[in-house]
């Protein structure tokens, strides 16, 4: 059987680097996962994300570097019975069942008879879908489809977790349905890899983030360790003029450290309501009226842009 | 707006390569495999001699002639020993191994001139209990009979216009009572003249008729003959598609990235193919066990008696069109694509190896190309079973290639799927 492999961590990659061609996917990733955290992995499209993972559950086989998964190789045995896929994809089997789904997904991880039932069972509860057990997969609902593509991916009771963009086309309500069976692996202790473009998803699901592009990881830490380090403790303030701004005060906004985009002003500052207050002034000298104003903590989209030059989603 | 829709259609035909193929290049690809088939002429044309074995148990001066002119006979084949390497010894055919080469499916028909033919090739009115040519035919071939019995009356009217003469003499004498000695002298002096003439095989003049028998030494109890062979044909035919559209599953999987993710799971790739392997071949074995069902219950194909060798050669028909399917869908990049190649493959097959046209009806060069198709060894093992009745012993040759087509085609389909291996 397995053996127990506690002491190590649920994922360490160390300089891994893969090409294919002469397209370098991974630049040198390393990293490190801790027990029974959520980390996530952002980067803009063609950053590596897909190449990092499909590495992890040994589907890419990497050129050089090191990838342990609880101390073993990604392709030994043992590393398959304790890590779980839950690939972006619906890659289910559409005219069969969930309960037929989960069956041959349960057989293929290496379960049989009473566990494997035992774990249907828990996985229809699990994903809510009991009630749908019977029916085509064809025929549920989106949501119910995201919901047992995840479950197919947990059957085995993995220890780490590797989710690929599990709320993709999801609305709102099945949405929050996933936040919790993901919370629910957590408590179990599960150790997950979220890969998402939703930036709200990762601060709100996260317990840390790394980001990954041109194939490298350029910053990981906690969302305010992330803020910190590159924008530092620096608000966004937001002023929204009436008209567009005319080129004299335009002149004098920018020399205050303000960047201008027609109508909107924004100026990233320490001392905010000296800032405010000053820059009021300067519209009121301008002739210029505002129509509003906002005040906001640095976000992490804004620590993405600073750091990639680039839109989460570009 | 009627051409714009036409012209967006043209446009994804031009994007589709694989329609192309489908559009273009099959039907000329089919145009060419028949047009090789019935080349020059209709069926079995003069181009396609009729093989026939000669059995001369007379050994007169007559029946030698007759055979002589036979093996004149350009639509014809004719062998009267058998090869040394069939049949241990070879030497001349007796009536029995020639009987035996008709049943093994060697000829399509056999001759026996028997003892004291020469006394008496050719006589008017009723046969009486004068001696008769015995014509062994197998009748799963319907024309080669035909065309046998039609020249042996025309070989018999040219090559022995004598013995014509002479039977023309017997009868006046009957009839006239009584020739006198110096119109017998004068008579057989002319029938002696004919002899010398004709001596070279030269064609005679007028017409006279040789009694010929005809027994089908093969099926002769079944009620329906041909059904085995079109349960066989046809059967494999199917079962190539299904098999094809079948292995499809694999394209589907690796297209909605379920392949990854079985891939991703303690499945190995072989472990994979072979699970589908065994899914199509039970599959096929269980759409020929419906086939040939229905063929007893309907046409009355005899299965009783046949179950061993049926089975048998179910196993290896199934076992080698699933590897097919399974390799076809490994070398396909799409469904359509797999549709393409499969039509293509699966028509041309059938037609070379018979499931269409039964091959011994084909130009000899063309029976030869059919064995390179698994249908061609399917439907004689088949037809070995159900037709020819032969021991189970004698499938030997069509499951062994059989069984090596299908051991060839997986490991070339475990190797071609080494592409959705990690890379």
């Amino acid at each position: 059987m397995i053996r127990p492999v506690t002491a190590a961590s649920p994922l360490e990659v160390r300089e891994l680097r893969k090409s294919f061609g002469g397209l370098k996917a991974l630049d040198g990733v390393s990293l490190d996962m801790f027990t029974g955290e959520i980390l996530g992995l952002l980067g803009p499209n063609g950053a590596g994300k897909t190449t990092l993972v499909r590495s992890v559950v040994g589907r890419v086989v990497p050129d050089s570097g090191e990838l342990r998964i609880f101390g073993r190789g990604p392709l030994e045995k043992e590393s398959t019975a304790v890590r779980g896929w839950v690939p972006q994809e619906i890659a289910l089997y559409p005219l069969l069942s969930p309960w037929q789904n989960l069956w041959t997904f349960g057989r293929y991880q290496g379960l049989e008879g009473a566990d494997l039932e035992r774990a249907i069972a828990r996985s229809l509860e699990w994903s809510g879908l009991t009630d749908r057990a019977s029916d085509k997969t064809s025929a549920l609902s989106g949501g119910m489809r995201r919901r047992l593509n995840i479950a197919c991916g947990t059957i085995h009771s993995p220890r780490l977790l590797l989710l690929d963009e599990p709320t993709v086309g999801v609305d709102p309500q099945s949405r929050e349905r996933i936040y919790t069976m993901i919370g629910e692996l957590k408590a179990g202790g599960v150790s997950l890899l979220y890969t998402t473009h939703y930036m709200e998803e990762a601060e709100r699901l996260c317990d840390r983030i790394a980001i990954i592009d041109h194939g490298r990881i350029i910053a990981a830490g906690t969302r305010d360790e992330l803020v910190l380090s590159t924008l530092g403790t620096r608000q966004a303030l937001t002023i929204e003029a009436e008209a567009p701004v005319p080129p004299s005060l335009r002149e004098r906004l920018e020399r205050m450290g303000a960047s201008v985009n027609g109508t909107s002003v924004v100026l990233r500052t320490e001392d905010a309501p000296r800032q405010i207050r000053e820059l009021l002034e300067t519209f009121h000298a301008g002739n210029t009226r505002v129509r509003d104003l906002t005040l906001k903590p640095p976000s992490l989209q804004e620590v993405f842009l600073d750091l990639t030059g680039r839109e989460l989603r570009e | 707006m009627i051409l714009s829709i036409a012209k967006n259609r043209l446009w994804n035909l031009r994007r589709d390569r694989a329609a192309m193929v489908l559009s273009f290049a099959v039907p000329l690809v089919f145009f060419t495999v028949f047009a090789a088939i019935f080349a020059r002429g209709s069926g079995r044309a003069a181009t396609n001699p009729v093989k026939l074995v000669v059995v001369d148990e007379d050994r007169s001066e007559s029946s030698s002639r007759f055979v002589a002119a036979l093996q004149a006979e350009t639509a014809l084949k004719v062998t009267t020993a058998a090869p040394a390497q069939k049949g241990g010894a070879g030497g001349p055919y007796t009536a029995a191994t020639a009987e035996a080469a008709v049943r093994a499916g060697d000829f399509p028909v056999a001759i026996v001139v028997p003892r004291g033919f020469g006394e008496r090739p050719i006589r008017f009115g009723a046969s009486g209990d004068r001696s008769k040519i015995v014509l062994l035919t197998d009748p799963s071939d319907p024309v080669a009979p035909q065309v046998v019995a039609g020249l042996l009356q025309k070989v018999a009217m040219t090559a022995m216009p004598d013995a014509m003469a002479q039977a023309g003499i017997d009868e006046v004498e009957k009839w006239s009572g009584g020739l006198t000695t110096d119109q017998k002298t004068r008579l057989q002096e002319s029938v002696a003249g004919i002899r010398r003439q004709t001596s070279g095989n030269r064609p005679g003049s007028e017409a006279g008729l040789v009694d010929v028998v005809t027994r089908d030494v093969v099926g002769e109890k079944k009620k329906n003959p041909l059904i085995a062979f079109y349960a066989a044909g046809i059967g494999v035919m199917f079962l190539l598609f299904s098999a094809a559209g079948a292995g499809g599953a694999l394209i589907e999987e690796a297209e909605t990235g379920t392949l990854d993710r079985i891939l991703s799971t303690r499945v190995t790739m072989t472990r994979l193919l072979a699970g589908k392997l065994a899914y199509l071949a039970g599959l096929a074995a269980s759409q020929l066990l419906v086939m040939f069902l229905w063929g007893a219950l309907v046409f009355g194909l005899e299965m009783r008696g046949h179950w061993a060798g049926f089975l048998i050669m179910t196993a290896a028909t199934a076992l080698a069109a699933s590897t097919f399917g399974l390799l076809l869908a490994a070398l396909s990049r799409s469904r359509m694509q797999l549709v393409a190649l499969s039509n293509l493959l699966v028509l041309v097959m059938s037609a070379l190896g018979g499931s269409m046209f039964p091959r011994f009806l084909m130009p000899e060069f063309m029976q030869k190309v059919g064995l390179i198709t698994l249908n061609a060894w399917a439907i004689d093992g088949f037809q070995k079973v159900f037709w020819r009745e032969e021991p189970v012993r004698n499938l030997a040759p069509q499951v062994l290639v059989l069984c090596g087509i299908a051991l060839a085609f997986f490991l070339l389909a475990r190797r071609v799927a080494r592409r959705w291996e990690p890379i």
